[in-house]
């Protein structure tokens, strides 16, 4: 106990040469973290720099080959998520952890000990927890109706419900409207008042400087620096991240031309009793021109991209590509009229987890000459995926690494690049950099301005309107399954469009029609 | 307390060792059940797994049993990888062995060359129809083909017996139910003398190579992969779900058809009640202790047709009852499955939920 007495206060949290390999990849080298009680403390870093791998030492998901961990001074073991939730550390995870058939109450209650689970209890509190930090869910909803930025509240609560003493967010914002991040902020400020320390997992380097006390900076598995972010720029943060300056887009006037991809009256029924049904959504994108859809998550987003994508199948007037016909067309046959599509979810959906990426890149790049008479032309599947990695900087093996390898970013990057290397007449991206980092966002959106200037017609859905506002050239915002007339971004502001996401909508869009 | 714990790579060489390790431990068991049965194990085993195939006939006779069940599992294999569940091999064997049978019959003792040919051919398309129903049924009000194709293997059989009973029955055959000895040109050639085996053999491995290309070459086969894989990436590429089912299901009833037809046109050569010792079912252990790829499925069909054998052979030699070769069946599955847990997920004994090193 004498010992103990003579320590210098006890950090809630301290990480001491936190090392952990791979077999290709050393991901995090002799890593030291401490976090204070009542801190909000930001880990920020490139992907592959070694953030997630150290989050999951920290919450036990993975077993770290030397170092050691301190919680409030004393060394412990943390094997599993369970022994770092009875520690009071809790996690949003920025790939879901949620079964999808199961209501939120039921996925809340799964990760409670069965003494809090009780059912009724239980989703009082969730209402209780959810209005306090305003964060909207009805806890009788099942989890796979919900959009990402619902399920990530989910997520969100579900930690809050824990009472953590210790609360690590991934990527927290990146599907909230202005006005929700600063209802956030207010929640997570209040939450360090009361004690619980923060570890703030983000790219945007404003979000930092606004909201962290410290930041630990991580490049290539190691700490390059401390630092308190508000006595930094967002340029010197991000030369310690990327050890360069950020490459700004380039972004010129649009020289739009022709209508290229038009939605005419668009309805489309809800699949369930908690969908957005579609009512009468108008829209045009011309060649040339970037037009965004700005909105907070389930607002029909998803139903809109599946309605012009062709994994849902519509009248087929309500739906033109290139000026034929496309409502009925399943995705495929779209894609032969030179649709390209970018969806929200990568893993899964976008490529299949499983299959390498040479595989996957024949998924929607076959039409480029990699199948003939029936048969896939191996060689040139193989050399379609490795100059798609070539190309957009994917860190990969090679065309046959499996995707499920790849992290969020670099398999997001392949996607892009396999779509846009299809010349497509319209592309569709949805949320293209969620989860991104920020080197590899600030690519992508170039990839996009670059596809824009080549006369491409692009649509954007997304949630985060820094990015809307950077690229788009005209901008529509979604609520309630309605849609708003596109603006140019000249003559609209981010508050302007903030309060049209929160549903402002129809009065403002009769307004400006 | 004990968790399983999913790993998050499974290791490709361990899902391979799995069936080795399912074979080993069904071993074991025999060894273990012909001793509580008061058998000598090793005379038992030796009569179960070494003399069937002692003699060029049992050679012979092994491979003869794993023509059909190579090429059910072969095309069963396909659709199990696009998650279509063809349970109702067995049926639609039993309606290409009657399609085969038909023309069989119909041509008499014609010596035409196209009478086997024709045989073939009709046992596939008979074979690939009654799989169009489940697929039918499945596309068109969501039926799920598990039920509805296992179903109908008890309508084929009862179709069969119909026709053995009735219309096909041998006039000369006193009054038993089965229908005339077919003439020499429905029969297919002997491929190794002093034995039973018939170029059926030969068929199926082509068949399983045509499968092997079709899977891993043809845009077809990798669309029905990423099906299987991934609905939602299917989707999103555009790749029909029910063009999926179709293919899934006419293939598998197609290979399963002309398995009935060969087993008509070879062995049998005539139709009778029951075409069939469950083939179409063992077929659906040998796709998965194959790993639904065409070289296991080759080596998983000589195992369980030594299974087969051995099983006669167990009657004959140790008195057993015929149930000991689905016993044996049954338990290779079995230990299949369990084996195939650990593969996917590790053990681990928790006994603290946390440890405290002060």
């Amino acid at each position: 106990m004498a010992a103990r007495e003579n320590r210098p206060p006890a950090a809630r949290l301290a990480l001491r040469g936190i090392t952990k390999a791979y077999p290709t990849v050393v991901a995090n080298d002799g890593i030291d973290l401490d976090v204070a009680a009542g801190e909000i403390h930001a880990v920020l870093g490139e992907n592959g720099a070694g953030k997630s791998t150290l989050m999951k030492i920290i919450y036990g998901l993975v077993e770290p080959d030397a170092g050691e961990i301190f919680w409030e001074g004393r060394p412990v073991e943390i094997d599993n998520p369970a022994s770092a939730r009875k520690l009071g550390i809790g996690m949003v995870f920025q790939h879901f952890s949620l079964f999808e058939t199961l209501t939120v109450a039921d996925n809340i209650a799964l990760a409670l000990s069965p003494r809090d689970a009780g059912r009724r209890g239980l989703r009082r509190r969730i209402r209780e927890v959810s209005k306090r930090y305003g964060l909207p869910l009805d806890p009788a909803r099942r989890v796979h109706t919900m959009s990402v930025g619902e399920r990530q509240r989910v997520e969100i609560v579900r930690c809050l419900l824990q009472d953590p003493r210790l609360l690590i967010l991934d990527e927290p914002t990146s599907v909230l409207t202005p006005q929700a991040v600063d209802a956030l902020f207010d929640t997570l400020r209040h939450l360090a008042a009361e004690g619980c320390s923060i570890v703030y997992i983000s790219h945007k380097l404003d979000e930092i400087r606004a909201l962290c006390d410290r930041a630990t900076v991580l490049r290539a598995g190691r700490v390059t620096g401390t630092c308190d972010p508000r006595s930094e720029t967002a340029s010197s943060l991000a030369r310690m991240m990327i050890g360069h300056d950020l490459p700004r887009p380039k972004h010129r006037a649009a020289r739009a031309g022709a209508d290229a991809l038009v939605v005419e009256r668009l309805d489309v029924p809800a699949d369930d009793p908690f969908g957005v049904p579609l009512q009468n959504v108008s829209l045009r994108v011309r060649t040339g021109e970037i037009v965004g859809i700005a909105g907070v998550s389930g607002n029909g987003q998803q139903e809109l991209l599946a309605a012009l994508s062709g994994e849902r199948a519509v009248d087929a007037g309500a739906v033109k590509i290139d000026g034929a016909a496309a409502g009925a067309l399943d995705a495929d046959a779209r894609r032969d009229l030179g649709l390209a599509f970018v969806p929200e979810d990568r893993l899964g959906r976008g490529a299949v987890p499983d299959m390498s990426l040479a595989e996957n890149a024949l998924l929607t790049a076959h039409r480029r000459g990699l199948v003939r008479r029936g048969f896939i032309r191996g060689s040139a599947v193989r050399a379609y995926a490795r100059e798609t990695i070539r190309a957009y900087g994917v860190k990969a093996g090679g065309p046959e690494a499996a995707a499920r390898s790849l992290s969020g970013g670099n398999l997001q990057k392949f996607i892009v690049g396999r779509e846009i290397r299809q010349s497509p007449k319209v592309m569709i991206a949805a949320q293209p950099t969620w989860g991104v980092d920020v080197g590899a966002s600030a690519q992508i959106r170039q990839s996009l301005l670059d596809l824009r200037d080549a006369g491409c017609a692009v649509l954007v859905v997304s949630e985060d309107l820094e990015e809307l506002f950077e690229i788009c050239d005209r901008l529509a915002v979604i609520a309630h399954g309605v849609l708003s007339p596109a603006i140019p971004v000249q003559e609209t502001n981010a508050e302007q469009i903030g309060l049209l996401m929160a549903g402002a909508a129809s009065a403002q869009a009769g307004a400006s029609a | 307390m004990i968790r399983l714990e999913a790993r998050p790579e499974p290791s490709r060489l361990a899902a391979w060792i799995s069936p080795l390790v399912a074979a080993g431990a069904t071993v074991v068991l025999g060894v273990v059940l012909f001793a509580a049965l008061g058998k000598n194990p090793v005379a038992a085993l030796s009569a179960f797994f070494v003399e069937p195939i002692a003699s060029r006939y049992g050679i012979g006779e092994l491979l003869l049993k794993a023509t059909p069940l190579m090429l059910i599992a072969t095309g069963l294999a396909i659709g199990y990888r696009a998650n279509v569940w063809n349970i109702g091999a067995e049926g639609q064997l039993t309606l290409g062995a009657m399609g085969a049978g038909g023309i069989a019959l119909a041509f008499g003792d014609s010596d035409s060359a196209l009478v086997l040919p024709g045989m073939l051919v009709a046992g596939a398309l008979c074979g690939l129809a009654w799989a169009a129903i489940p697929a039918l049924l499945r596309t068109r009000f969501n039926a799920n083909e598990i039920l509805t194709s296992l179903m109908l293997v008890y309508v084929a059989n009862l179709w069969l017996s119909l026709l053995v009973h009735g219309a096909w029955r041998d006039p000369e055959g006193y009054n038993f139910p089965q229908s005339k000895l077919f003439a020499a040109s429905a029969l297919l050639p002997n491929l190794l003398p002093d034995t039973r085996l018939n170029i059926g053999l030969i068929v199926a491995l082509v068949i399983v190579a045509a499968a092997w290309v079709f899977v891993r070459k043809s845009f077809a086969g990798y669309r029905m992969r990423v099906a299987g894989l991934a609905p939602a990436a299917a989707n999103y590429a555009g790749i029909s779900a029910d063009r999926t089912v179709w293919l899934g299901m006419l293939i598998g009833g197609a290979c399963a058809g002309l398995a009935g037809a060969g087993e008509a046109a070879g062995p049998i050569g005539q139709l009778l009640p029951s075409m069939s010792p469950g083939y179409g079912f063992a077929a659906i252990i040998v796709a998965f202790v194959g790993r639904l790829h065409p070289v296991g499925i080759v080596l998983a069909s000589l195992l369980m047709s030594l299974l087969y054998l051995g099983g006669e052979s167990a009657q004959i030699r140790l008195g057993l009852p015929s149930a000991v070769t689905g016993l044996f069946q049954g338990t290779l599955l079995l230990f299949l499955l369990a084996a195939d847990v650990f593969v996917n997920f590790r053990v681990r004994l928790t006994r603290a939920w946390i440890r405290l090193s002060t």
